[in-house]
């Protein structure tokens, strides 16, 4: 501990390995710099599914931004579409309705409205707990739905949002058939909100979070303001869900209430929990795996394919209440204890 | 002044006509005490007296029907229970309530951040603040807590988790602690052993505790506050309490076994 030398000395010896202990919870592991050379290497070994890749990404973002509530706060919602809708029509709209075509902007603007939207909602939603709480994020979810549905004038209503056309990105990168600019521009927005993600969770902030998804009694009763914080860390996730759907709107194009639905609140709620909550790397497992199935399955059983997430998604709660992910670092750990 | 209630010098904490009902079910009848700086005060009575129910309305967790609440010379009634805790006023709990799955180290860094008002930043990292992490060791350190504090909570023993409600309490600097049976649970030899720290907390802490065994209550209070059905029955010094009859015929009558 490099920066522990000077006041060390003064106080209880083993303080030191206190903080020494504490520090090395937070310190970036080699293996974190695994999921970022894969994303790297698709770019370069199968080129021709970046398309996918970028999808993949976009719901990589979107459960990022639930893991941050669900995982570290507690906070249980069946509506979190209505944050990725939000930004998607945003940006769709920008573009299409208001000639807006620049896309970073238009993207930060997805984010910020999206957040100012969570803010709101969750200073009603967050007074709730279990069932309650569960009921009202999803009819949240369904009436975010309908009313972009009525506001068929500006949203394209069932039809869905068309002409939407993003400028080239730093007036260069064009988005081109093969999806190669908009996958690095996805990455890119990703990893920048990852550590800011991990920043978030590995501070006072973030710790304040943990303790209010174990216990919020106790944290009331340490003078914690616990409504506040968690309004924050919605609103805080919402931004993010919506810079997922602002992306997702642009690389593709145009948007429909599908970007609303409670079906896209289950995924990735299903990933999530597939991948592994509350360790910030389980919707990249999550994300990563739920297309890979949906592919493979697919190609079995075009209909059917559900079933097999299902299956898996049993299975894992059932016998892996890590996810993946856990199972992945339970297999590591006498690995690494044996070296 | 009401009998016994010599309690000298300016109340940190006092109740005035404090009362609460669950339908007909008094729960707190115009109950009247103060707790003095450094007092290290007994709450006793038979079970359902409304002890603990005290201590919520107190605290700000149960709101009361009737009466005021002041905290030295503020009148906080109205307050939240976290806005109280901001002004000193601080409570442990019965039953464990803690954090299963942060380390001792983790939980009680988390009560100084809390308090020294780190809690809402997020851009920088918690081993930046070395400061909270040491003090949080320091209060381990003190109640012996220290050799498992990397332990997640759930994994420590139970007397340890007893400890560790103190140890969070502390974290918050309180000027009146409130706590609700600390030893529940915990095996007689130990008990006595948890009691000597909170006998030994800062004179600058005015302590107030529920507790059932009479021995350590006539060991470590300096006063004693009898409750029965809601209401004060008594308050004084353990001498006092001991001597009294109406204490003797309707608690320690029925509640001292043999």
């Amino acid at each position: 501990m490099a920066c522990s030398h000077g006041r060390a000395a003064a106080k209880p010896g083993l303080a030191v390995t206190g903080r020494a202990q504490i520090a090395a919870r937070h310190r970036w592991r080699p293996v974190e710099a695994l999921p970022w050379l894969l994303a790297i290497g698709a770019f370069f070994v199968v080129p021709d599914y970046l398309f996918l890749g970028t999808q993949v990404l976009i719901l990589i973002l979107f459960g990022l931004s639930l893991d941050l509530i669900l995982g570290y706060a507690g906070i249980v919602t069946l509506g979190h579409a209505a944050y990725f809708g939000i930004g998607a029509y945003v940006a769709g709209m920008l573009s299409a309705l208001l000639g807006w075509h620049e896309p970073l902007t238009g993207l930060l603007l997805a984010g910020l409205i999206a957040a100012a939207f969570g803010w709101l909602s969750g200073l009603l939603l967050l007074r709730y707990h279990g069932l309650a709480l569960l009921m009202l994020t999803l009819a949240v979810g369904i009436m975010m739905m309908e009313l972009a549905n009525v506001l068929e004038a500006w949203t394209g209503g069932f039809d869905g949002l068309y002409g939407i056309t993003p400028a080239p990105l730093l007036g260069r990168f064009e988005n081109d058939l093969f999806g190669r600019n908009y996958y690095v521009y996805s990455l890119i927005v990703l990893f920048l909100v990852f550590v800011a993600c991990r920043r978030l969770v590995h501070s006072p902030f973030g710790l304040v979070l943990q303790g209010v998804r174990d216990n919020e009694r106790r944290m009331r009763a340490l003078g914690c303001d616990v409504l506040r914080a968690k309004v924050a860390a919605f609103a805080i996730a919402a931004g993010i869900a919506g810079l997922a759907g602002g992306l997702f709107a642009q690389s593709n194009a145009f948007v429909t209430l599908d970007v609303l639905s409670f079906m896209r609140s289950g995924t990735v709620l299903v990933m999530l929990i597939l991948g592994g909550v509350g360790r910030l790397y389980g919707a990249f497992v999550g994300a990563t795996v739920y297309y890979l199935l949906e592919d493979q399955l697919a190609k079995f059983s075009p209909e059917f394919w559900q079933f097999g997430v299902g299956l898996v998604l049993v299975l894992v709660v059932l016998f892996a209440r890590g996810g993946l992910l856990g199972l992945l670092e339970a297999a590591a750990t006498p690995w690494r204890r044996s070296r | 002044m009401n009998p016994g209630s010599g309690a000298d010098g300016a109340a940190v904490l006092e109740t005035v006509g404090l009362s609460k009902a669950f339908g007909a079910l008094r729960v707190a009848d115009r109950v009247d005490f103060r707790l003095t700086a450094g007092a290290r005060h007994a709450l006793i009575g038979p079970n359902g007296a409304g002890k603990t129910t005290l201590i919520n309305l107190i605290t700000g967790m149960l709101k009361p029907d009737n009466g005021r609440i002041l905290l030295g010379s503020d009148e906080i009634t109205g307050l939240e229970p976290e806005q109280r805790v901001k002004r000193g006023l601080v409570r442990t709990f019965q039953i464990n309530t803690l954090f299963p799955h942060l380390n001792a180290l983790e939980a009680v860094t988390l009560a100084v951040c809390e308090r020294r008002g780190y809690a809402g930043t997020w851009w920088r990292r918690l081993p930046a603040y070395a400061d909270a992490v040491e003090e949080a060791y320091a209060i381990l350190h003190s109640l012996r807590l220290a050799g498992s504090c990397y332990r997640p909570t759930h994994e420590l023993a139970y007397g340890q988790q007893r400890l560790l409600e103190i140890a969070l309490a502390l974290a918050t600097r309180p000027k009146v602690l409130l706590l609700d049976e600390p030893a529940a649970g915990v095996p007689q030899d130990e008990s006595a052993e948890l009691f000597s720290v909170i006998a030994n907390l800062s004179q600058d802490i005015a302590v107030l505790f529920i507790e059932h065994d009479m021995n350590v209550v006539f060991r470590f209070a300096n006063r004693i506050i009898v409750m029965v059905g809601g209401r004060i029955l008594m308050q004084g010094t353990p001498k006092e309490i001991a001597a009294d009859a109406r204490v003797r015929e309707v608690y320690l009558g029925r509640a001292h076994h043999g």
